[in-house]
């Protein structure tokens, strides 16, 4: 059975309808794979006794015939969802201990569709981070390595311990967010897909919150079938949260390998970057001539904005986070440093919690919302969105059905090799990416292709609002063409 | 009406060593909003649990929990809003206002800034120098904070969440009035506005209703000066005192030479003093945003409509119908219907009767004899159907009222029907003139002197009809009384 973790999610979920095994089965071959696979650090907790008592369980409801759409599929949550009882810290000292009373909408969900709970995954602390090298529980491995190389990469952020997991194959599927980026980014520089839905698909309630307006749930999986049974599930209005928008949930595995022929593609001249490596742009390029020998229409479209929107992010994101994050303060839960008085505990608690990058947002949200500079920054950085906002709907207006471009600007680097960078370089990893959250659309990033030195390539789909559906559709054209990819396993 | 608008009274203005001063002063509002559950969390409202029993996730703001609002707050503002005559803004947003402090679990207090729920209204006062309107600046929603408990243990202070989320309206007043007792007038207009429309219970002492007061000083004529503000005073007196300590002490440094700094001060009711809390440049530096975890609060006019439509009578207008169907004075009417429940009193007993003799015996023996007792007009021991039939029998002469004084005590203090009452005990007026005859003739024959001197000072007439209304044990018509004193007096 040593085998069982390199079927697809799809795969393993018939598998278990048709008896071929038990999920209980399914489980123990991943929880030996995550014994192997610890050199990556991608999961900060593993639960073999919760995913063993729910793999029971769902093995009698497979046998009662009350299967539901997940039953039985081992998952990977990442560290920022809230899972009752269980290690939920953002990967954030400042966290330390913290197990919730409640459990997040969303993972909520995947449990009542009868998955699994493998464990929790390593991310960026808070979800600040391109690179997942700012976990308070070290790096995460990225599977992959460069040709003939033993250097150890990144598998990029904040959702790095997902992305990682799913590459190697120590997971079916996991869920991720995104704010900027953190899921496109990462799916692209593991070789696995990944999808940002539309602001307000999924449920924002126990997701330890990064940036309210821009924070989304979404999966990471194998391939563009298994993101969609994952979204599917994930996906659902809530009642706890007023941003969440009551709309059916489709079904998005029925939108997989149908014909793209006919739709409009728009191609962003904004995304042509000065300075982008040569096979980004050939990388590009492919996915364009698959698309179009598919049956899509390639049209050249422009979003006028597109420079602004990594600035007005970074003003946009540390705000809302300085915010979001004054709750840690030690007075209830987590980390507390004693002090001789109420600031200097605050001070001291603070100060031992948070790690340079978050640190760094807080001053930066700060800053931007102080007096004086808040109409300067944070509302012009507002406007900017509204902007960025219009570019998209005037293209799509236009009958654009989907806008194709790069996912990242580069593969996976190493570890530790932009550690003495200029942060802004860290942040130029969410050029493409950073527009689709201030605008709220959902994005799919999928593998198009391996680098010279043999490192994934990843596409990026944007679409219109709530319109997943098209964008796994053209994911799994693409897919068709360039097939799936998987690291070979060095661990 | 504005500060620009409004003439200095000289009866209000106050002496200084230079001249006369006016005070401008500007009132906000805490209102805790009558609601089962909290603004954002489904937790109870309810004031008086054990340190931290109505605490949800959301309001001791655990990792990941989000607000949203309770529509029965809403539904509140804009009623008070309405009784405000304000308008209604039917686009609203909640801010993020940043700070930290241990019984603030978020780190910030979600509120209203630049577009609050309620804008421009007024409120009337009633001055012995006739109505004085006040002009509201604007009403918002927002937060109230926990409890911070620091006589619990020797180095750490406590914190209890129970408050934390409750909601608040905020009712911000321009700077309009001019006097302690405008002061007090407003906050029990306020307060009386409140209560009739069900939104607050207006119980400063439990802290539903607490002021923060800016007070500044002016020689009339001149631009306004430079405020202070006093913080969290729970209590009209305290205020009123608040008020009058802060301008004198204001007018002592400008006519010393000095100059006012602008800065937050608290009252110390002991002391009889305001003390500075923290200067403008400790003030914080709030950081006002958009709360992006919480859409604008955009409402269909049609609900505001129907919130409007099922308003209840508010005291304005229900004193002007009390004037005008009633024929009482319009201080009487004031005095009435400062409460919903005693208006309701008022009319349940003045229905089909004189309404200037029930408003005459309600003011002055029911609310001076439960004032005695400290109980609310809910509490009366009297029931309008007991107090009407009291003033019927006075109506009808078959009591004097010194006898409905004493009966009405009777009543209140045992219970029982008026009527019966009056036959039990023979508390009937004597109307035969016979016997009233007797009496007065008994009177006077019993003091020829006086009865001498009456004939040349006729206002000593009144003595007798005294003399004679005690020798009856007070049951004689006193009518009858004068008219036969006068009679057999000679006088006329």
């Amino acid at each position: 059975m040593t085998d069982l973790t390199s079927l697809t999610l799809a795969e393993a979920r018939d598998a278990l309808k048709a008896k071929s095994f038990t999920a209980v089965e399914l489980t123990d071959a991943y929880l030996a794979a995550m014994e192997k696979a610890r050199v990556l650090n991608a999961y900060v907790t593993e639960t073999p006794e919760k995913a063993r008592e729910m793999a029971k369980a769902s093995d009698a409801r497979i046998a009662a015939g009350k299967a539901g759409a997940l039953e039985g599929l081992p998952l990977g949550i990442k560290d920022l969802y809230a899972t009752k009882g269980v290690h939920t810290q953002a990967c954030s000292h400042i966290l330390d201990g913290f197990e919730p009373t409640y459990e997040s909408t969303v993972s909520a969900n995947l449990w009542a569709d009868g998955a699994v709970m493998l464990g929790k995954l390593n991310m960026d602390e808070f979800a600040m981070g391109s690179s997942n090298e700012t976990s308070h529980y070290g790096a995460v491995v990225n599977p992959w390595r460069r040709n003939g190389s033993d250097v150890n990469l990144v598998p990029g952020g904040s959702s790095g311990g997902s992305a990682a997991a799913v590459a190697a194959r120590i997971c079916l599927g996991a869920t991720a967010t995104d704010t900027g980026g953190s899921i496109r980014q990462p799916a692209a520089f593991t070789g696995t897909t990944g999808i940002k839905p539309t602001y307000g698909r999924c449920s924002r309630w126990g997701l330890v919150a990064f940036a309210s307006s821009l924070d989304q749930a979404g999966p990471i999986a194998r391939d563009a079938r298994d993101t969609a049974i994952l979204l599917k599930s994930m996906a659902s209005v809530d009642p706890k949260d007023t941003t969440s928008v009551d709309l059916p949930v489709p079904d998005y595995e029925a939108a997989i390998g149908k014909s793209v022929k006919g739709l409009r593609i728009g191609i962003p001249k904004e995304y042509r970057l000065d300075g982008m490596p040569a096979e980004i742009d050939a990388l590009w390029q492919k996915g364009i001539d698959i698309l179009r020998e598919a049956g899509a229409e390639i049209v050249d479209i422009s979003l006028p904005h597109t420079k602004y929107a990594l600035p007005a992010y970074y003003i946009v994101a540390p705000a809302e986070a300085s915010s979001n994050l004054a709750r840690y303060d030690g007075v209830r839960y987590g980390l507390r440093v004693p002090g001789s008085d109420i600031i200097d505990m605050y001070e001291n608690t603070r100060a031992a919690g948070f790690g340079a990058e978050v640190k760094r947002r807080i001053l930066i949200g700060t800053y931007v919302l102080s007096a004086g500079y808040y109409d300067a920054y944070y509302l012009r950085a507002q406007k900017v969105r509204t902007l960025i906002k219009r570019d998209f709907e005037t293209v799509y207006a236009a009958g654009v059905d989907a806008i194709l471009t790069p996912a990242t600007p580069s593969a996976a680097f190493g570890i530790g090799e932009k550690a003495d960078a200029d942060p802004v370089e860290m942040y130029l990893n969410d050029v493409f990416t950073v527009t689709v959250n201030m605008a709220g659309l959902p994005g799919l990033a999928v593998p198009a292709g391996l680098s010279a030195e043999g490192l994934p390539l990843g596409l990026q789909l944007i679409g219109r609002p709530f319109d997943e559906e098209t964008l796994f559709t053209l994911g799994s054209a693409i897919e068709k063409a360039v097939g799936t990819f998987v690291p070979k396993q060095w661990w | 009406m504005n500060m620009a608008v409004r003439t200095p009274d000289p009866k209000k203005l106050i002496k200084g060593a230079t001249g006369d001063w006016e005070i401008i002063i500007g009132l906000e509002v805490h209102a805790q909003v009558t609601s089962n559950a909290k603004l954002f969390s489904g937790a109870s409202a309810v004031f008086g649990a054990e340190p931290n029993m109505h605490v949800s996730l959301v309001d001791a703001a655990m990792p990941g929990m989000l607000p949203v609002i309770n529509e029965e707050c809403v539904a509140q503002a804009i009623r008070t809003g309405l009784g405000l005559k304000a308008e209604i803004n039917l686009y609203s947003v909640f801010d993020r206002k940043n700070y930290f402090y241990p019984d603030l679990p978020q780190g910030y207090q979600i509120s209203q800034y630049k577009q609050p729920i309620v804008g421009e209204g007024k409120v009337l006062l009633d001055m012995p120098e006739g109505v004085v309107e006040i002009g509201i600046e604007r009403l918002h929603l927002e937060q109230d904070a926990g409890k911070s408990i620091h006589d619990q243990h020797p180095t750490m202070s406590f914190v209890d969440l129970n408050r934390s989320g409750v909601a608040l309206m905020e009712i911000v007043s321009k700077p309009d009035l001019r006097s302690s007792e405008e002061v007090k007038a407003y906050l029990a207009k306020l307060r009386t506005i409140l209560r009739y429309l069900g939104t607050c219970d207006g119980n400063m002492e439990e802290g539903s209703m607490r002021a923060d007061i800016n007070v500044s000083v002016r020689k009339p004529g001149d631009p306004l000066g430079t405020r202070c503000e006093i913080k969290n005073v729970n209590s009209m007196r305290f205020a009123a005192q608040a008020v009058e300590f802060e301008a004198r002490r204001q007018i002592g440094i400008i006519e010393d030479g000095g100059k006012i700094d602008q800065e937050t001060r608290l009252y110390d009711p002991g002391k009889g003093e305001t003390r500075s809390m923290r200067s403008k440049e400790e003030a914080h530096d709030y950081r006002y945003f958009p709360d992006p975890d919480l859409l604008p609060l955009e409402l269909d006019p049609a609900w505001v409509e129907s919130l409007k439509a099922n308003l209840p009578e508010l005291p304005d207008e229900k004193k002007a119908r009390f004037v005008a169907n009633y024929g009482i004075t319009p201080y009487d009417a004031m005095v009435l219907t400062l409460e919903r429940a005693s208006a309701d009193y008022y009319e349940q007993v003045a229905k089909k009767r004189d309404g200037k003799a029930v408003a005459n015996f309600m003011i002055n023996e029911l609310f001076g004899r439960l004032n005695k007792d400290g109980k609310g007009i809910e509490a009366s021991p009297v029931s309008p159907e007991q107090l009407g039939a009291i003033v019927d029998l006075i109506g009808d002469g078959t009591i004097s009222g010194k006898i409905a004084k004493d009966l009405f005590e009777i009543v209140y203090t045992e219970g029982g029907d008026p009527k019966k009452l009056v036959e039990e005990r023979g508390l009937k007026q004597v109307t035969d003139t016979g016997a009233i005859e007797k009496a007065v003739d008994e009177v006077i024959a019993a003091n020829p002197d006086k009865a001498e001197q009456a004939k040349a000072k006729p206002t000593l007439s009144g003595w007798f009809v005294g003399q004679v209304m005690k020798a009856t044990g007070g049951k004689a018509n006193p009518q009858a009384v004068n008219d036969l004193v006068k009679a057999k007096l000679g006088i006329e």
